[in-house]
């Protein structure tokens, strides 16, 4: 611990964005049947900016990302307290509809996941689904475009997704993803099946995407945090109570949490002394 | 000094270094070693075992072709049944019985064995009602299919006082059902769960990810065993006997008794005249092209596009 003294409260530091907040994520307690997987924390998500999650696996990051669109709501035994307000309106609410919801909050997955049809049919796949009129051809080129896959696919729009590489496949998925031009992109561990060429280009990708869209990102790779993410939360495990809880830690921009940050555990997390 | 691993054989022999040459690996070949032999007489027991197994169905094949090859022309296929002691005629209305009967058990069967699978494979896999369903399908399939026909007869035949085209084909849907439902449930199943996140995520509801994702991946599979389904149906004599029983007239309504292949060769191969058991021996011919065609569709079918 020859680091600067910092300070060892347990509980999060609160972090105090400077832009517009799309999505403001205030966990009280997250569950799967009886466990708590996650607790008090609150992680807000600026517009235009990347917010990246790190943290040790296990510790709740797929968790907080994944009730940011209600994907968890697929799993029976997830129970959520707290609430997600996503432009003022908490999307936990009664009234409001998960599917909705998630047209608004696109997801990119940890394993390049395009369906068993063709590029073109994928990209046009969320169009299709919402019912869109205008121009197809242009829209799916546009995303094609917009996820740097367009000149690799062009030429074979009608040849099935899943003959791609997995890094083409990735892309294909983000395209697939921003076809619908959603507001919030979230992304979890997008690159973790990826080799480094393919993780630059996603990254790469990503910085262009931060300008229309707004992105959630969880990585295991905190190279890949000081890379992209503007602001940073890193999530840590309390295995004080005989379980194992998330929480986070500390929040803040990328670099102060990886050059000055303020919780003891930040600093060790970061400088690779533990995982 | 002489180090094995930088000299030749050759060398070696050349400086007669026999210690050297003994310390050489031996690479060469050792048929009769016991670990050889044994290798080499399994694979021979695998080929013998699988030539066996083709023996019955390729000279099945052969003596239908053989036997009903030399009656199959174009009277056969559309003439009328002929009588005891007539000559010539042909099988054509049991062609069409067939056909008839075989597709109103497929369209019975596909969509109820289609949404019950939707059932097992996505809705709630693990309730009781589920695991009863899988249960008693597998069941199914190893049944007697004589009591399908009997089971028919009582719940149709009987009240509706006739035999008929109609309780035909719903004796063969119940022979199909559990196969529809136990294949559309696995190539279901087989559909990567990642894929039904990803449409999930894209915002589909249920029946979104089902109709979009599931029934257009798994179609493939789905259509696999429907085929077979349809294949087993159409060669299937016993559910018939009870409930189309067998006419020697085209058919004109399905609630009137109708003829099928099946009950056709069943008939007359057990006759006396040597006229009928040709036709029997062709109508084989065809039930069996039939069932061919069929397998050969699901394949072309079947082959995965993306
Ligand atoms: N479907 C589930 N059912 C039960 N428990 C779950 C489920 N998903 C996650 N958990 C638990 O919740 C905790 C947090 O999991 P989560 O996947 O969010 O961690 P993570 O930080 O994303 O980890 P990793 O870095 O390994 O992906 C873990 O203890 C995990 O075991
Ligand atoms: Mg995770």
């Amino acid at each position: 611990m020859n680091a600067t003294p910092k300070t060892t409260v347990a509980g999060a530091v609160p972090a105090a964005p400077a832009g517009a907040v799309v999505m403001n994520c205030q966990i009280d307690k997250v569950f799967y049947g009886d466990f708590l997987a996650v607790r008090a924390s609150t992680v807000p998500i600026e517009k235009n900016k990347i917010t990246g999650f790190i943290g040790p696996s296990g510790c709740g990051k797929s968790t907080v990302l994944r009730s940011l669109n209600r994907m968890n709501d697929l799993i029976p035994i997830f129970r959520f307290e707290g609430k997600v307000t996503y432009h003022g309106q908490d999307i936990y609410d009664k009234k409001v509809d998960p599917v909705v919801v998630r047209r608004y909050i696109g997801m990119v997955f940890q394993q390049p996941n395009p369906f068993a049809m063709s590029i073109y049919d994928n990209v046009a796949f969320g169009l299709r689904l919402n019912g869109f009129k205008g121009d197809l051809d242009e829209r799916v080129e546009k995303a094609l475009k917009g996820a740097a896959c367009w000149n690799e696919v062009k030429d074979k729009l009608k040849n099935s997704g899943l003959s791609l590489s997995g890094g083409q496949q990735q892309r294909l998925c983000i395209a697939r993803a921003i076809a619908t031009e959603p507001d919030v992109l979230l992304m979890d561990e997008p690159c973790s099946a990826l080799d480094p060429i393919a993780t630059r280009r996603v990254e790469e990708l990503m910085l262009e995407l931060k300008e229309k869209y707004t992105i959630a990102l969880v990585t295991h790779n905190m190279q890949q945090a000081t890379r992209v993410a503007d602001t940073t939360a890193f999530f840590g495990v309390d295995i004080s109570q005989g379980s194992r809880t998330g929480y986070l830690v500390e929040m803040g921009p990328t670099r102060q949490i990886f050059e000055d940050p303020q919780q003891q555990l930040t600093g060790e997390y970061v400088r690779g002394e533990f995982s | 000094m002489n180090d094995p691993h930088l000299t030749t054989t050759a060398e070696l022999i050349a400086l007669n270094d026999l210690e050297a040459l003994r310390r050489l690996p031996n690479l060469d070949r050792t048929p009769f070693e016991a670990r050889t032999l044994k290798s080499g007489i399994l694979t021979a027991l695998t080929w013998i075992a699988a030539l066996l197994a083709s023996v019955p169905l390729l000279s099945v094949i052969y003596m239908l072709v053989v036997e009903g090859g030399s009656r199959l022309d174009w009277e056969a296929l559309t003439a009328l049944p002929p009588s005891a002691f007539e000559q010539g005629g042909g099988f054509g209305n049991a062609i069409i019985g067939t056909l008839v009967m075989v597709g109103l058990a497929t369209l019975i069967s596909v969509p109820i064995g289609l949404f019950a699978a939707v059932y097992l494979a996505i809705l709630d896999p693990d309730s009781r009602l589920a695991h009863s369903v899988r249960f008693l399908s597998k069941t199914l399939t190893g049944f007697p299919s004589i009591l399908a026909g009997v089971f028919i007869y009582a719940a149709l035949v009987v009240s509706m006082k006739t035999y008929s085209a109609l309780a035909g084909g719903v004796a063969l849907a119940v022979l199909m059902l559990p196969t529809v439902v136990l294949a559309a449930e696995q190539a279901m199943m087989m559909v990567p769960k990642k894929m039904k996140d990803a449409a999930f995520g894209m915002g589909c509801t249920r029946a979104q990810v089902i109709w979009k994702v599931v029934l257009p991946t798994g179609a493939p599979g789905i259509l696999t065993g429907v085929m077979l389904a349809i294949a087993g149906a159409a060669g299937n004599s016993a559910p018939l006997l009870f409930t189309a029983l067998f006419s020697s007239y085209y058919l004109t309504s399905l609630t009137e008794p109708t003829a099928s292949l099946a009950i056709l060769i069943f008939n007359f191969s057990g006759m006396p005249y040597e006229n009928q058991i040709e036709l029997a021996w062709a109508a084989s011919l065809v039930l069996v092209m039939v069932i061919l065609l069929f397998n050969i569709l699901a394949r072309i079918i079947g082959r995965r596009k993306y």
